[in-house]
């Protein structure tokens, strides 16, 4: 219920005509009416939000619940601790361990790679920046690397890692020609996925540190370098967890780097001499589930169930965790 | 006195700048992070070099229509072994057409979706529902594409065949095209299932950094909750719908494995004068064309010519990334933020 203000003001008015209550009043200068109550367009769009946030419910709901059903249903124990076998039938063809420790394996290098180098760029981007310009640059590069498609990622890692010099990380054939794929090169790709998130949770925990704690820190004589290493970086630690978190989901998740950079046979095979698995190739819970699906060569539909199920449980976990650290170990500032 | 020793401390905190080891972390960390640059410069100039051939060879024709895509990239595959006989011909538009309808299709309706969902999620879904809705928006984004893709391929592309491909539908189109179900319906649908978390989480946050005065201030206004919402916290938060359809279409523009899976893998131009069926049509974005022919790289010109795919979607998303932070930039002059 609201009242004109115009109509109950007291006094002489220019125009003695006074509308009957209720009725629409037209208002001086804008020419349109005055809107009350809920019209049948505001009752639509309501109708409409609550349509979505609950088909959003319904959607996750179906797919977990489809997944957990599936997975039940055809995961075995024997899958997790077998090897996957070249096999017509769905009953013969081995397990997924190695796409498991595959991801592990992946997962590792990432994280491994992104980490120092995310927070060492994080770290340069909040305290320093200098020259203004470059940081900038460096800013919009990491979210131009945020936006490019992890195929594109894909191939132009087997065109760097296919030049003769880079044959250290991969296997290289009788005439020179370098193979370009392997668990470091994928890896290596990798870790410019989980780049861009490791940057972000970083600068935004960096930032989240009040000024006056740097300032504690140079008052007791410390220089910038000791401070960013024995206040700032053990203060952002939960930042920086939250943001490998994020990137280790991505990682497990990601398809197209796998299947152009680690090679298409399902097992591992690790290369001869010094860190000859990690120059191997080998295959992930993503790439084993592309091939058993109907799309792919294996098309094992029981298989890919049960794995999809297991990376789905990881990729939960994983999510599950970066909630967990938010939660727990932020630090209280006041 | 106490004012004399603050300004001590101050004059001397440009001196703790200039001390060596610090000086060579700030270069160290500098250093490293013009490498990003680096690679962003390695990798557009790399990709481009390998790409040229293919865009040389078919000059602006390389973005055209004519014959039919799988048979010209069937011949690159085939060329003879020397490279003056290697052949390039290629008419890409079914790819990119592909590409844009059925990114821009989704994108479209996540946006509608995602603006909807985010006000409920702020402003109507009851305590309890909020407690759920939310861990749900996250858990959706974080479930990998190849998932989506197997339910896609198992479950909705069986459906759509037995249920909305009737006989004569399928006849209707046979002489150009088979229809099994995998298609740019399914495609887009489930693109819009991937995208709308990505974007819904934006939003979110967006709409709950609104000012409480503002919406309050139209509340007194006589003004219901959902025109509130509509007029005063939507409008506000114009830059970071931007910013989310920007980060949805990248994602959506990558998106191959999922589509290579469900939307039918053929080179082929869905006609939108076939009614209905034009949705049932299969096609094949550029990023699902690489990922299918990933096997084939080492052919010198066919490589090359995946590489000028890579090189159209690195550009492209360069080019968005570029354009979300400009209209970013121009917005938030008179909004919010976009973050």
């Amino acid at each position: 219920m609201s009242i004109d203000v115009r109509t109950a003001a007291p006094g002489p008015r220019p125009n003695p005509e006074r509308p009957a209550p209720g009725a629409p009043v037209k208002l001086p200068g804008t020419g349109g009416q005055q809107q009350t109550g809920w019209s049948i367009g505001d009752r639509i769009g309501l109708a409409a939000a609550w349509f979505c946030g609950i088909s959003l419910c319904v959607a996750a709901v179906a797919i977990v619940g489809f997944m957990a059903w599936k997975g039940v249903q055809y995961l075995h124990l024997e899958m997790l601790t077998s090897s996957p076998e070249a096999s017509l039938d769905q009953s013969t063809s081995g397990g997924f361990l190695d796409p498991l420790v595959g991801t592990l394996i992946l997962t590792l290098i990432g994280v491994g790679i992104a980490i120092p180098v995310g927070v060492g760029i994080a770290v340069w981007l909040t305290e320093y920046g200098r020259p203004a310009g470059l940081a900038r640059l460096v800013e919009s590069g990491v979210e131009i690397v945020a936006g490019t498609p992890s195929i594109v990622l894909a191939i132009f890692g087997l065109l760097v890692f296919q030049q003769s010099f880079m044959g250290v990380f991969s296997f290289t054939a009788e005439g020179g020609a370098v193979f370009g794929r392997s668990f470091l090169t994928a890896g290596s790709m990798m870790a410019l996925i989980a780049l861009p998130l490791v940057i972000g949770a970083t600068r935004e925990a960096l930032h989240s540190i009040p000024r006056h704690v740097r300032e504690a820190s140079y008052a007791l004589g410390k220089d910038k370098a000791s401070t960013i290493r024995r206040v700032l970086l053990p203060s952002a630690r939960s930042g920086i967890a939250t943001g490998a978190t994020l990137g280790m989901g991505r990682i497990c998740g990601d398809t197209a780097i796998v299947v152009v950079l680690l090679g298409a046979s399902m097992q591992t095979t690790p290369e001869e001499g010094f860190g000859g698995l990690l120059r191997g190739t080998g295959s992930t819970l993503t790439s084993y589930v592309y091939n058993n699906s109907p799309s792919g060569e294996g098309n094992a539909p029981e298989k890919a169930y049960a794995a999809a199920f297991v990376l789905l449980m990881i990729v939960l976990l994983l999510n599950f965790a970066v909630g967990l650290i938010g939660k727990r170990n932020k630090p209280q500032w006041n | 006195m106490e004012a004399a020793s603050l300004n001590n401390v101050e004059v001397q905190a440009p001196d703790l700048d200039i001390d060596r080891t610090d000086r060579r972390v700030e270069l160290l960390l500098g250093a490293l992070a013009s490498t990003i640059l680096l690679l962003i410069a390695g990798m557009i100039l790399f990709v481009l070099i390998k790409a040229l051939p293919s865009f040389t060879h078919n000059g602006l024709a390389w973005f055209g229509a004519g014959g039919s895509v799988d048979d010209q990239l069937m011949d690159i595959f085939n060329s003879p072994a020397d490279p003056a006989d290697y052949v390039y011909h290629l008419r890409a538009w079914p790819l990119l057409y592909a590409t844009v309808l059925i990114t821009g299709v989704a994108v479209v309706i996540s946006v509608v979706f995602s603006v909807l969902s985010a006000i409920f999620i702020v402003e109507f879904a009851p305590d309890r529902l909020r407690r759920i809705i939310e861990p749900v928006v996250k858990l959706l984004a974080a479930v990998p594409s190849v998932i989506y893709g197997l339910i896609g391929i198992l479950v909705v592309v069986p459906f759509v065949a037995h249920h909305l491909i009737s006989e004569d539908r399928k006849e209707s189109v046979a002489y150009v095209i088979q229809l099994d179900g995998t298609s740019i319906l399914v495609g887009i649908f489930i693109l819009t299932v991937m995208i709308c978390p990505i974007m819904i989480a934006i939003i979110v946050d967006a709409l709950r950094s609104v000012p409480d005065k503002w919406v309050e201030g139209a509340a007194a206004l006589g003004v219901n909750r959902w025109r509130a919402m509509r007029t005063v916290s939507l409008r506000a938060i114009r830059p970071a719908i931007v910013a989310a359809l920007v980060l949805a279409t990248a994602r959506a523009l990558g998106e191959a494995i999922m589509l290579s899976m469900v939307a039918g893998s053929v080179g082929f131009a869905p006609n939108p004068m076939d009614g209905f069926t034009f949705f049932l049509e299969p096609a094949r974005p550029l990023a699902s064309t690489i990922v299918d022919n990933a096997e084939g790289l080492s052919v010198v010109p066919f490589g090359q010519t995946m590489y000028a795919f890579a090189a159209i979607l690195l550009i492209s998303s360069a080019f968005l990334s570029f354009a979300g932070w400009a209209a970013r930039k121009s917005f938030s002059r008179y909004t919010l933020g976009a973050r």
